[in-house]
């Protein structure tokens, strides 16, 4: 996004979240669910981008992690906990639970990885559904309450939204200063070549461990805000497809960069809902627009837009050139 | 015992039918890097292009060749000219990622243009038991393994005996140096997707009338070739084969031993173990790492 002037750039910041604030208010009850679930989702594909697309190592469990946040925050919320103290726990859970899942990772990388992490994401599934002393089965648990923020009631879809827009606020903000911190830069040095890594003193263990770990934590965040958005949860959306859907996300919106989970998250939530007018069309044509534009930009959208701005400064640059060398010649 | 040998029968048949979708999926990945995270949804659809054939009036056997010569067209030639070609040098994810869109397109397609319902499906073994050593064993299972012996048998053949299949084998293990002598290497892709177009569409025959024709029941099949591919070692066909015998059998053991509730879990657990301390899978050659 280096192109654009940088007071442009923050106006264009600045109208977006206004409008994310703004805009939603006269919205139906359904449009802010599926708002609300757009951040959500957000939270997690923008974890998983961190695993992903900066740290390189690919994993198919974070539909598991926004599980077992989800359940930790149904559990400790119908027991009367407060929902922070919820999402304090499905952190910790899913950071501890991360990190033992990147253990595989450094021993086995790619695709081998990947199937790891989907076995992992189909006995969380099983976990889920089976111990229903804890989880409730293929009941599922229900009536989970929405938490006060400063004192005033969130039951309502509008102020619940704005709970999960500020969330998403506050993550993005994190991961602004964890990606330019000495430790993103760690992490994109793992994903480039893990080799001379380890060669310039980057400790490559601690990091790919750290790599799951954070970015299942924010699955785990995810979750935590799901509960509360459907007050109801049982196992069946957290099963693998959630983690492909997180998985398409990331890649579909650009992985590796900082808007991609984003716009992965807006596709992959909203354009079906656009497209609900085609009644039972609009998966088939939801898949199909994956593909094309895969087809068409392997790195994702922001691929796209990155390819333009690389070409645009390249044609800006020779243009210099050319003027400068003009000039060099009219003054021999 | 009877009830362990009836098992193991059972297990033997429904591996036989994972390994023949492994065999496929290895395939493609020994070729052109392919990971199909379609090959569910591909065992899926032949079993609708036949139903729809004999819908229209075809009878069973010219259904069957249609369905066949279909799915060839479909999931092999289509399948690599549109979305693998295009997308093979851009490397593995992107093309796995796109693989996943396609599982959701052909699963939704064959929801809206024929039935959510579950279809029953004819079977080509008839019905019934027979007695071996003193255990009556369906038709169904026996039908069911020899056809997915011949299958097998028939494709080793092709690889190891023929000088196509030395082609092909040389055109997945070194391209270029294939190419220079002489190897129509693109042939030889496109010939490996066709395969496992006919692959898919023999084992969709066979596993159909069990279980039904249903346009999810891709996701649990796909999981188990899957599975199997990687445990028995995803550079090799040989692999696959044991691979999808031994998750067939361990699943249905799982089923009666350990409890219906975790039996999924078991090929999973088998499947971690595997990577973790055999990542090149129980018969594979080890891969050398990029990097």
């Amino acid at each position: 996004m280096s192109g654009f002037a940088r007071p442009l750039k923050i106006a264009l910041g600045l109208a977006v979240i206004a409008g994310l604030i703004i805009v939603p208010m006269n919205f139906n009850r359904y449009g802010l669910f599926i708002l609300s679930q757009w951040a959500v989702m957000s939270i997690a594909a923008m974890g998983l981008n961190l695993t992903l697309g900066y740290a390189g190592q690919v994993s198919l469990a974070q539909g598991a992690f926004v599980g077992i946040g989800a359940y930790a925050a149904a559990i400790m919320t119908t027991h009367g906990w407060p929902l922070p103290a919820a999402i304090v726990v499905a952190i910790v859970l899913s950071f501890a639970v991360g990190w033992v899942l990147g253990y595989p990772a450094l021993r086995v990388q790619h695709h081998y990885l990947a199937f790891v992490t989907l076995a992992f994401s189909t006995l969380a599934f099983l976990v889920f559904r089976n111990e229903s002393w804890l989880t409730g089965g293929i009941y599922g648990i229900s009536n989970i309450p929405r938490p006060h923020v400063f004192g005033l009631a969130t039951n309502k879809p509008l102020p619940f939204y704005y709970v999960c827009l500020a969330s998403l606020a506050i993550v993005s903000l994190a991961m602004w200063w964890l990606i330019r911190s000495p430790w993103g830069r760690a992490f994109m040095a793992l994903r480039e070549n893990p080799l001379r890594a380890q060669s310039l003193g980057i400790d490559t263990r601690r990091y790919t461990l750290m790599a799951f770990a954070i970015g299942s934590a924010l699955g785990g965040v995810a979750g935590a805000l799901y509960a509360p958005l459907t007050q109801y949860i049982d196992p069946v959306p957290f099963n693998l497809s959630l983690s492909l859907d997180l998985l398409m996300m990331v890649i579909v919106g650009g992985a590796g960069f900082y808007f991609g989970p984003f716009l992965g998250a807006m596709i992959a939530v909203l354009l079906p809902e656009w497209l609900r007018f085609t009644e039972g069309y609009y998966l088939m044509l939801y898949a199909v627009a994956v593909m094309l534009l895969l087809i068409w930009s392997p790195t994702g959208i922001l691929g796209i837009l990155d390819r333009y701005l690389a070409e645009r400064r390249t044609k800006a640059a020779s243009a210099l050139r050319a003027v400068a060398k003009s000039r060099l010649e009219t003054a021999q | 015992m009877s009830n362990l040998f009836d098992l193991l029968v059972a297990g033997l048949a429904t591996g036989a039918i994972y390994a023949l979708v492994a065999v496929g999926f290895t395939l493609l990945w020994q070729t052109s890097q392919t990971i199909n995270f379609a090959q569910g949804e591909f065992v899926m659809l032949p079993a609708f292009l036949m139903l729809a054939a004999m819908h229209v009036g075809a009878p069973f056997w010219l259904a069957i060749i249609l369905g066949i010569l279909l799915s060839m067209i479909l999931l092999g030639l289509a399948f690599k000219l549109l979305l693998v070609d295009p997308m093979m040098r851009h490397g593995v994810l992107p093309l796995a990622i796109a693989t996943m869109a396609l599982a959701i397109g052909i699963k939704e397609a064959v929801k809206q243009f024929y039935s959510a319902e579950a279809s029953p499906f004819p079977s080509i073994v008839p019905t019934g038991d027979v007695s071996i050593l003193g255990h009556a064993v369906s038709l169904q299972s026996i039908g069911v393994l020899v056809v997915a012996i011949l299958a097998v048998l028939g494709l080793t053949t092709l690889l190891n005996r023929t000088s196509l299949g030395h082609q092909m084998q040389a055109a997945a293990q070194n391209p270029t140096v294939a190419r220079i002598i002489g190897v129509p290497v693109e042939r030889m892709i496109l010939l490996t997707f066709l395969i496992n177009a006919f692959l898919v569409a023999l084992a969709s025959l066979l596993i159909t009338p069990i279980y039904l024709a249903k346009f999810s029941s891709g996701e649990v099949l796909g999981q188990a070739a899957f599975i199997a591919a990687i445990v028995g070692g995803f550079n090799q066909v040989r692999g696959a084969i044991v691979g999808g015998l031994l998750i067939g059998v361990l699943d249905n053991l799982a089923a009666a031993y350990v409890s219906t509730q975790y039996r999924a879990a078991v090929p999973m657990l088998f499947l971690i173990v595997v990577i973790l301390f055999r990542p090149q899978g129980l018969l594979g050659r080890a891969e050398e790492r990029t990097v």
